[in-house]
């Protein structure tokens, strides 16, 4: 837990706190514009538009307020080197998802499993390897044999 | 009695061996990822929530039930013995359980919880039977104006409630809506916010958002906290309770029932609010209130009894009005919508067989959580001995394989990645997901509401002040939407707005 006094992550700096602000206004203006193009009708006869546009248009202003707090903003967490973990985790999810539909899932199960215990994880090689395979091994038993889920499937 | 009877004949369909077997299943799975440190419960449910996908509605509703009361014990679990509460209504078991732990003592913590919990739900359950027909009844006379009103105010109670900036969680609801209104609008056939992509005609799935938002987001985020990493619980011994602590915990526990289901009914922090003040009036009440902190039986007992009872006494909005008060009632909102059943007003009349099946399946994942967990806490202990870089791999490809068996869609694969990377960053930034995910399923409800309301106003929005109801509730709406933003105008420049918030995972 973060509330930990075992250690707080750092407060994030004031520029990660204006970006994250101005995405919130860059999304909310976006959204109303597109809400707007949908036709936004009237009070009495809405349309496809009203309560997308209600919403964005509130969404906003509170960008806006947002980033006239920036400043004072101590909730967000600073982004580290440790982050860069996640990003390789994001890469092999998406690498997986780009396989599965062509070679079946056993083949993109196990890298990631491998990726994950070995490069992510920091557990040794021979270890990785008996993990993921076996993983992989539950996984068809329990989806494939057991279940039989319509997943793709090398075997 | 009349009435007692589908209360009756639902328990003859509850207590069919595979729905018996079902439940004993969710139960054991629900703790088992629900003990994986940083999975609470909504996370938890949202990840095993494809397996109930090709099972019989019934059947589904009854292992969803026990995924639910053993998700609850799961995170039980890891704040005794490791200090790490799986959801901020266990923050407080954590002072005592894990003292408790250091005394070698952590099997009294956890067979005293589960006693708490197990008397806490059932009183819940019992009173819940009681009284939600009835709140039912009375809103059958809702329009579309009270739902407009009762939807914004669960809403912003959710928002306002929960941890983090308030103006952040408002910030996360809005997002939520406006993921709602992708695909087709239902009343003139427009296509919104798809890009022309045929994946989103039909508008966003709740449950590759619930798994992304919840469940994937708390994967990535502890791969990064893991330098921070937990050590390997003690072992556990003596889980029964001896007499006397049993003794010195009863008036917890009945107390702690009491004030959970009365507290949890309210929208947002319910669950916390009831285990907070179980607790506080345990420590007031007490001759001795100084072994508060230091290992008091009674300071497990009251804020887990709390907590259990106001997690079922939270059904009742759901299963009266449709409105999920908090994150995991929102995602078992989306779990019986998947599996054909509407919680409404209108459960009770029209669906009763289903309705009481929701009820009385919860009484058997109660019983069956009281039953499995005191002799398999030894196993869960043993899972939370494995090292978080082996869990994290095989809970990343059980959420992945799992959202596409939902619809067989690799689409649905890409979804849950994407909230993932949301949720991740949506955490890191400070916005709490909860409200996201809530906005999100109430989303169609509260537009088809207000747009319905504005047709039968003719386009003049003081129609619904003046309808009693509606008017009451968006009159609360503006008094806690606008109260809090007035008294920082007024005395913000006395102290800067720096509240230290609890973080914990969903």
């Amino acid at each position: 837990m973060s509330s930990d006094p075992a250690g707080r992550v750092p407060a994030a700096g004031s520029v990660t706190n204006v970006v994250t602000a101005l995405v919130l206004v860059g999304l909310g203006a976006a959204a109303f514009a597109g809400s707007l193009a949908l036709g936004v009708g009237s009070a009495a006869r809405p349309g496809p538009g009203t309560w997308p546009m209600l919403v964005s248009g509130v969404l906003t202003g509170l960008g806006l307020v947002l980033l006239a707090l920036a400043r004072r903003t101590t909730d967000a967490e600073r982004f580290h080197r440790s982050g860069l973990l996640v990003l390789g985790a994001v890469a092999s999810m998406i690498v997986f998802v780009a396989l599965i539909g062509t070679i079946g899932f056993e083949i993109p199960s196990a890298v990631l499993a491998f990726v994950w215990l070995r490069f992510l994880g920091g557990e040794g090689w021979r270890l990785s390897v008996v993990i993921s395979l076996g993983t992989v091994a539950a996984f068809y038993l329990i989806f494939v044999g057991a279940l039989s889920v319509p997943i793709p499937h090398l075997f | 009695m009349d009435s007692l009877s589908p209360v009756l004949a639902g328990f003859d369909v509850v207590l069919e061996p595979v729905n018996l077997l079902y439940c004993l299943i969710g139960v054991v799975i629900g703790m088992l990822i629900g003990v994986l440190p940083g999975l609470g419960p909504a996370a938890t449910i949202a990840i095993l929530l494809p397996l109930t996908f090709t099972l019989e509605p019934v059947t589904a509703i009854i292992m969803l039930a026990g995924i639910f009361y053993g998700a609850q014990y799961g995170g039980t679990i890891t704040s005794v013995l490791l200090r790490l509460p799986g959801e901020a209504s266990s923050v407080v078991t954590v002072f005592d359980g894990y003292a408790l732990t250091r005394q070698g003592r952590a099997g009294t913590a956890l067979g005293i919880a589960a006693i708490g919990s197990f008397v806490g739900g059932t009183v819940s359950i019992v009173v819940l039977s009681i009284v939600a027909p009835i709140v039912a009844g009375f809103a059958l006379d809702f329009g579309p104006p009270e739902y407009t009103a009762l939807a914004l105010l669960g809403i912003l109670l959710v928002a306002t409630v929960g941890n983090g900036g308030r103006i952040k969680a408002v910030v996360a609801a809005c997002l939520g809506l406006l993921l709602a209104t992708v695909g087709r609008d239902g009343f003139v056939s427009a296509e919104r916010f798809t890009f022309e992509s045929l994946s989103l005609a039909d508008g966003l799935d709740f449950v590759p958002l619930a798994m992304g938002l919840f469940g994937l987001a708390e994967i990535l985020y502890a791969l990064e906290e893991r330098h921070r990493a937990v050590h390997a619980p003690a072992k556990v011994t003596n889980v029964w309770p001896s007499r006397a602590d049993l003794r010195q915990a009863g008036g917890a526990i009945g107390r702690g029932s009491i004030i959970g289901f009365v507290l949890g009914v309210l929208p947002g922090g319910g669950a916390v609010l009831a285990s907070l003040t179980a607790y506080a009036i345990e420590k007031r009440r007490s001759r001795t209130p100084e072994r508060f902190g230091q290992g008091a039986v009674e300071g497990v007992a009251a804020p887990e009894t709390a907590n259990n009872a106001a997690a079922t006494s939270s059904f009742i909005p759901l299963l009266t009005l449709g409105i999920p008060a908090n994150a995991t009632m929102a995602v078992i909102f989306g779990a019986l919508l998947i599996q054909g059943v509407t919680p409404g007003p209108q459960l009770v009349t029209e669906h009763p067989e289903l309705f009481w099946g929701v009820i009385n399946s919860m009484y058997l994942g109660n019983v069956l959580l009281l039953i499995m967990s005191i002799p398999l806490v030894g196993v869960f202990v043993r899972i939370l001995r494995v090292r978080p870089a082996i869990l994290a791999p095989i809970t990343v490809l059980i959420t992945l394989v799992g959202a596409y068996t939902v619809n067989n869609s690799t689409f649905d694969i890409a979804l849950v990645i994407a909230f993932g990377v949301l949720g991740y960053l949506m955490k890191k930034l400070g916005f709490d997901p909860g409200p996201l995910v809530l906005a999100f399923v109430l989303g169609s409800l509260l537009e088809s509401s207000l747009r319905r309301s504005l047709l039968l106003f003719d386009g003049d929005p003081t129609g619904f002040f003046t309808r009693g109801i509606s008017g009451t509730l968006l009159a609360c709406f503006l008094a806690v939407a606008l109260l809090p933003a007035a008294r920082s105008v007024l005395g913000g420049r006395r102290r800067p707005a720096t509240t230290p918030t609890i973080k914990e995972p969903v």
